[in-house]
C-alpha cells in the first residue's frame, strides 16, 4: 500500500480491536469448535462436554458413506457447471453490450435485480415456474401441444432445473464485473489494433480478453467459492431430490444437523467443505500471482520495445 | 467506452429485449401471481399475466399490521408481521455495527503500518469464503450451550456482523485508498487525533463506499435463512425462516407465498433502483481489489 500515516504504535490496534474481537468470537472460535466437534458423537440435546470423543470415526464413516460421496460429486459437478456457464454467458454478454447504447444504466440495473433477491424467494419463484401443471414452462409447452417436462421429479431434469435457477441469479455478477473491466481497458491498445486493421474478433481474443485476465480470474474465484455456498435455492426447489441428484454438500450438512441430529458428522462434513474451499482459494491465488508476474514481465518488455 | 460501433441492427435490440425479459420475467411473474387468487392460479384458462387482480393475498399476509380487518380473512396469523419487524431489527442493527467496525478496521489496514498487518489482512480475506453451512453446527452449539444467545436478537446480530465484516473490510479498503492523504495530514497538523481524522475527515469522503457496503450487508442479513433458522426462536424468527416454514406443507397457497416473497424482495429491489451505481462500484471494488 502506498502511503501510511505516522501514529502512536497502539493506534492501529485500537482501530482493529472491535473487528478483531467479533471475528475471533463469532468466526474463528466457531471454526475451531467445529474441528473439535468433528471428532465427537454429538447430538443437539447434549452439551458438547457430554458428547463422546470418537476420534476419526466420523471421517471414516463419511468416506465409506455412499450418499456422502455422491453429494460431494454433486457439489463439484454443480459448481463446475454453473461457473462455466455463468463465466461464458457473463463475459459473452459483456462483450456484446460493451458499446454506446442508450439506456445502458437502466439495463444494468435490471440485470442486477436477480442477485439482490433472497435465495429463498428465488427458489420459490422457480419452484412455481417449474410446477408440473401451473408452472409457466409446462403451461407454455402444453399450449404448444407438447408434453410437459418433469422438471423437479426427474433426477436429470432436477439438476438442470437447479443449474438454470443459479445461472439466472448469478450470471449478472460476472456480466457486471466483466463489463467494468472491459470499459476500463486502456484505449490506446485497442486503437493501435484498429489502426493495424484488426477485426472485432482479433481485438477480443488478442487484446480484450488477455488484458482482462487478472480481473476475470478473481471473478471466477469469487463465483466459484460462492457456488459452494449455495443452499437455500436448492433447499426450496428440490430439497436435494429426487434421490440425491441435487443434494449438494451444504444442503447435506444442513439436513444431517437438522433432520438427523448428527452434529458430529455434520461438523466433519463442514470441515471437508472448508478444506475444499481453502484448497481452491490458495490454488487460485498462487495461479494469479504467477499470472500477474508474467503480465508485469510482458509489460516491461513492451515498454522497452517502445523506446 | 471502449468500442465505438453504434449498432443499428434490429437483431441486436431484439436480443437486448429478450435478455431483459429473461432477467426480469420471473420477478414480474411472481408479482403477477401475488395478485392472483388461488383459483386463478390453478385455472389453466386464466392467463399468467392477464386476469382480475386482487390484493387479498397481501391482506392475508399483513392482516395483523393492517388498520382494518380484511373481510375474507377468517383467522389472522400474526407470524408475518412479527417476522417483518424481526428482519428489520436484525438487518438494521447488524448493518450499522458492521459498517462502523468494518470501516475502522479497513482504515487501520490501509493507513497504518504495524506488526501483523499482512496476517490480519490475509486472515480477513480467507474468512470471506467461509460458507454459512460450515458455521451452522458450531454456532448453534456455542450460542446455545456457552453464550446462552440462542433465540435472541443479539445472537443473530452477532453472527451476521461477523459474517459480513470480512467483505465490508475488503471493499472499504479500496475506497479509503483513494482518500487524498494530504487532507488527513492537514487535519493532523490542526491537532486532530487519529479518531477525529477518521470520523470527521475520512468517513464523509467515503460515503459512496459506505452506501455500497451498507446495501450488501443489509441484503445478506435481510435474505439469510440458514443461521436465522438455527438460532431464532418463535418470537425472533425472520421473514425467510417463516417463508420456509410455511411451504413445508404439501399444498402450497401460491398467491399468498408469492405475496410474502414480494414483500421480502421489495426492499432489495428498491435499493437496486435507487443505488445501482453504488452497488456496481461496490461489486467492482470488492472483486478487483486484491
Amino acid at each position: 500500500m502506498s502511503v501510511a500515516i505516522k501514529a502512536n504504535r497502539l493506534t492501529p490496534y485500537l482501530f482493529l480491536a472491535p473487528a478483531g474481537i467479533i471475528l475471533i468470537i463469532a468466526l474463528l472460535y466457531p471454526i475451531g469448535y467445529m474441528v473439535y466437534a468433528s471428532f465427537l458423537d454429538w447430538s443437539p440435546s447434549q452439551r458438547i462436554g457430554q458428547a463422546e470423543f470418537i476420534g476419526l470415526r466420523n471421517y471414516i464413516n463419511l468416506m465409506s458413506d455412499e450418499a456422502f460421496r455422491e453429494s460431494f460429486w454433486v457439489t463439484i459437478r454443480f459448481a463446475a457447471v454453473v461457473v462455466t456457464l455463468e463465466m461464458a454467458l457473463g463475459v459473452g454478454l459483456a462483450l456484446l453490450l460493451d458499446r454506446n447504447i442508450p439506456g445502458m444504466a437502466v439495463l444494468r440495473t435490471v440485470f442486477i435485480l436477480p442477485m439482490m433477491i433472497a435465495p429463498i424467494v428465488v427458489g420459490l419463484m422457480w419452484r412455481y415456474m417449474y410446477h408440473p401443471t401451473v408452472g409457466i414452462f409446462n403451461r407454455t409447452l402444453k399450449d404448444m401441444g407438447l408434453e410437459g417436462i418433469p422438471w423437479l421429479s426427474d433426477s436429470t431434469w432436477s439438476f438442470i432445473a437447479v443449474v438454470i435457477a443459479d445461472v439466472w441469479q448469478w450470471t449478472p455478477f460476472i456480466f457486471i464485473l466483466a463489463l467494468a473491466a472491459m470499459q476500463s481497458l486502456p484505449r490506446s491498445a485497442l486503437e493501435a489494433a484498429e489502426i493495424d486493421g484488426a477485426s472485432e474478433w482479433q481485438k477480443i481474443i488478442l487484446i480484450k480478453l488477455p488484458l482482462m485476465m487478472p480481473v476475470l480470474i478473481v471473478t471466477l474465484l469469487l463465483r466459484l467459492i460462492d457456488a459452494f455456498k449455495v443452499l437455500e435455492v436448492i433447499l426450496v426447489l428440490t430439497n436435494g431430490g429426487p434421490g440425491l441428484s441435487t443434494e449438494i454438500l451444504a444442503l447435506r450438512i444442513f439436513r444431517t444437523a437438522q433432520e438427523f441430529q448428527e452434529l458430529g458428522e455434520a461438523a466433519a462434513m463442514s470441515n471437508v467443505l472448508l478444506m475444499l474451499l481453502m484448497a481452491i482459494t490458495i490454488g487460485m491465488f498462487a495461479y494469479n500471482r504467477v499470472q500477474e508476474a508474467r503480465a508485469a514481465r510482458q509489460r516491461a518488455i513492451a515498454e522497452k520495445g517502445d523506446d | 467506452m471502449a468500442s465505438q460501433t453504434q449498432t443499428r441492427n434490429p437483431a441486436f435490440y431484439a436480443l437486448i429485449a429478450a435478455l431483459v425479459f429473461m432477467s426480469a420475467g420471473p420477478i414480474a411473474l411472481m408479482l403477477a401471481t401475488s395478485f392472483k387468487t388461488n383459483v386463478d392460479v390453478y385455472d389453466a384458462s386464466v392467463s399468467a399475466f392477464f386476469f382480475t387482480p386482487t390484493i387479498q393475498n397481501y391482506e392475508t399476509v399483513l392482516c395483523n399490521v393492517l388498520w382494518y380487518e380484511p373481510a375474507h380473512v377468517d383467522y389472522c396469523d400474526p407470524t408475518f408481521g412479527r417476522a417483518l419487524k424481526n428482519s428489520l431489527i436484525v438487518g438494521l442493527i447488524s448493518t450499522g455495527l458492521t459498517l462502523v467496525i468494518g470501516c475502522m478496521a479497513a482504515y487501520a489496514l490501509v493507513r497504518f503500518r504495524f506488526m501483523g498487518r499482512g496476517t490480519v489482512s490475509m486472515t480477513t480475506l480467507l474468512m470471506r469464503m467461509v460458507p454459512p453451512a460450515v458455521l451452522l453446527v458450531p454456532v448453534f452449539g456455542i450460542w446455545t450451550f456457552q453464550f446462552g444467545l440462542d433465540q435472541t436478537y443479539t445472537g443473530i446480530i452477532l453472527i451476521y456482523t461477523a459474517m459480513n465484516l470480512p467483505f465490508v473490510i475488503w471493499i472499504l479498503q479500496s475506497f479509503i485508498v483513494q482518500v487524498p492523504i494530504q487532507l488527513e495530514e492537514a487535519a493532523r497538523m490542526d491537532g486532530a487525533n487519529p479518531f477525529q481524522v477518521f470520523f470527521l475527515v475520512v468517513l464523509p469522503i467515503i460515503q459512496p463506499g459506505l452506501a455500497a457496503a451498507a446495501i450488501f450487508t443489509f441484503r445478506i442479513a435481510w435474505n439469510e435463512f440458514l443461521l436465522a433458522n438455527a438460532l431464532s426462536g418463535r418470537s425472533t424468527r425472520t421473514v425467510p425462516v417463516t417463508i420456509v416454514n410455511s411451504i413445508t406443507e404439501y399444498d402450497i397457497d401460491w398467491g399468498v407465498i408469492m405475496a410474502t416473497g414480494m414483500l421480502l424482495a421489495i426492499p432489495p429491489i428498491l435499493f437496486t433502483f435507487v443505488a445501482s451505481k453504488q452497488i456496481i462500484t461496490g461489486m467492482t471494488a470488492g472483486a478487483v481489489k486484491g
